[in-house]
């Protein structure tokens, strides 16, 4: 109890310098602490401040040529006011459901072979490449599906630009698919197998099913990247000022659309570029929100005891 | 529990290979299981070594031992489902009604449907109740269409579950209790039709009256399959079990009649396991 003795004194000179320290020292961590807290959270606000800043913007540019006649009327021609960009609008719902129609199925494929033979060659070296293709600049895959699509057959075509964006949907959805496959738990496959099915059958009903809700999401989140992209369709889908639905023929789109009507000289097309930037946006947006709401309401897997 | 384990069952088993008076005589029955020389290795290490056993029909085998003895392996290899594993091998043969299941003509899918399995951990899939059950018969072409609903209604009348899940044959699998749903999933395996039932530890992760629930079940189809147990319970194995086979560091140490086993063991080592000296 000697020490209990020595604090009962007044304390000495040398220790009352020894706890001085140690309160200047706790104020230094103190505030240090808060200067990084700072620094942190201004780098979390700055990671959001680009798409409020857009949303802003273009809100205050675009909401005014903002009207029904945008999403009915064609492009009028230069000079004559109103007209919108109908054919835009359904060139590129006609475009992203080419792309989720090459996309899905492939990626779903690739992600359940990843993830079933992970650790064979074949998977190792096709999870590689395809993280290399997923960072591929994506003017590349317009050059590729150019190349094959559009060069042989003579001109420009909606499948081009289709294959040219489910191309760049591939990797994203088929690394979602093989993360989300190898939550299933073995248990669940073992079932399956124990009740005759066989091995491709196992993975298509039970393993596909249960990670049904999360390849879900990873779809659409890779459908709202592609759906904004402009470079894979200048030379793929190309555009077009007219009315078409015929995916052999060269198609509008609103990222096309918006970089046309931007470079333009006219005012009344600029005002229908922000317009088009608005309307591609919150396309955008609600997927992501239907992306999040897929994740919410998804069949209860757990153990349920 | 007892009175639906009493009520008679209203449908018959589903059709197929036809069910003989539970009082015949062993001989001719199927779901004889023939085990000969087995020998089971993982990579280079041997779980089994040279296990030979012959399970009648119509009885209940336990497997007992300590962790890692073999006992699962066996169990598992007896529907080929270690074959999963990558290096996995064995040595020896199984017969399943006199025929090698690692045969030319023994298919694996043909296999498992008549050998159907029920694990420590209750797995139904996250299907409703009524999807789970046909989830067999789905594929294997037991029921046609509009066959279904009775298929449905007999397995889980034969598992024991039908009056507590009988108004909600729609709903989730995974709101049913612990015990419900290890009956859920017995009821799965028995759509299939099977001759042979395999369990894991089919009660180690239940309470004592969900235990008691599985273990009358299992002496009601003794009548109709044949069931092997592998369990780390030692009245578990007394009380349901026909035979019982003690296993210990991957050799078949001493199989007989059960009451033999705890009785009169004759080797010292199942005697030193059975007391509890060990394991």
């Amino acid at each position: 109890m000697t020490a209990g003795v020595v604090h009962a004194q007044r304390p000495s000179a040398r220790q009352r310098a020894v706890s001085a320290r140690a309160r200047g020292r706790l104020a230094r961590r103190r505030a240090v602490s808060a200067i990084m807290l700072a620094v942190l959270a201004t780098a979390a606000v700055v990671t959001v401040l680009p798409l409020l800043f857009i949303l802003f913007h273009l809100a205050a540019k675009g909401a005014s040529s903002l009207n029904l006649a945008f999403f009915t009327h064609m492009p009028q021609p230069v000079g004559e006011a109103g007209g919108g960009m109908a054919n835009a609008i359904a060139g590129t719902l006609i475009v992203i459901g080419l792309a989720l129609a090459c996309g899905l199925p492939v990626g779903v494929g690739a992600g359940l072979y990843l993830a079933e033979h992970r650790g064979t060659w074949l998977a190792n070296g096709v999870r590689f490449l395809s993280d290399v293709l997923n960072g591929l600049p994506s003017i590349v895959m317009g050059i590729f599906a150019w190349q094959f699509l559009v060069r042989p057959v003579g001109h420009f075509s909606a499948l081009s630009g289709g294959v040219a964006l489910g191309a760049m949907m591939i990797p994203m959805i088929a690394r979602t698919t093989e993360e989300m496959v190898r939550t299933v738990p073995p248990s669940l496959r073992e079932a399956a197998l124990a009740l005759g099915y066989a091995h491709w059958r196992t993975g298509l009903t039970i393993v596909l099913r249960t990670a049904s809700a999360g390849i879900v999401t990873g779809v659409l989140v890779a459908l709202a990247r592609v759906a904004g992209e402009t470079a894979p369709l200048l030379f793929t889908a190309f555009g077009n000022q007219f009315w078409s639905t015929s995916i052999t023929q060269p198609i509008a789109a609103l990222p096309l659309q918006i970089f046309n009507y931007a470079i333009s000289p006219y005012d009344d097309w600029h005002r229908l570029a922000w317009a088009g930037a608005l309307v591609l946006i919150a396309l955008i947006l609600v997927i992501s929100l239907v992306a999040r709401f897929a994740t919410r309401v998804r069949f209860d897997t757990g153990s349920g005891d | 529990m007892s009175h639906t384990m009493a009520a008679p069952r209203l449908t018959p088993a589903p059709a197929g290979r036809a069910r003989s008076d539970p009082a015949a005589p062993a001989a001719g029955l199927t779901g004889l299981i023939e085990i000969r020389d087995f020998s089971f290795y993982y990579g280079d290490k041997r779980a089994l070594t040279n296990i030979s056993l012959r399970i009648t029909p119509r009885t209940i085998v336990a497997f007992i031992g300590p962790s890692g003895c073999g006992k699962s392996t066996l169990l598992r290899s007896i529907n080929r489902l270690n074959a999963l594993i990558p290096g996995a091998r064995h040595e020896g043969e199984i017969l399943l009604d006199g025929t090698d299941i690692h045969g030319a003509e023994s298919d694996i899918v043909t296999l498992r449907q008549r050998v159907g399995m029920v694990f420590q951990r209750w797995n139904p899939f996250p299907k409703s109740i009524y999807d789970n059950v046909a989830f067999g018969p789905r594929i294997n072409g037991l029921a046609r269409r509009g066959e279904f609903d009775e298929l449905v209604e007999s397995s889980l009348r034969r598992a024991a579950l039908w009056d507590e899940v009988r108004d909600r044959l729609h709903s989730s699998a995974l709101g049913l209790s612990g015990g419900q749903q290890q009956r859920l999933c017995i009821a799965r395996a028995l759509a299939n039709d099977p001759e042979v039932l395999l369990l894991d530890e089919p009660a180690s992760a239940l309470d004592p009256i969900a235990t008691q629930h599985v273990e009358e079940l299992l002496y009601e189809l003794k009548r109709e399959l044949t069931i092997v147990i592998v369990t780390h319970n030692m009245q578990q194995a007394a009380r349901v079990s026909d035979t019982t086979a003690f296993f210990y560091l991957g050799e078949l140490v001493e199989a007989g009649p059960t009451d033999q086993i705890f009785t009169t063991p004759r080797q010292p080592r199942t005697e030193a396991y059975i007391t509890g000296r060990f394991g």
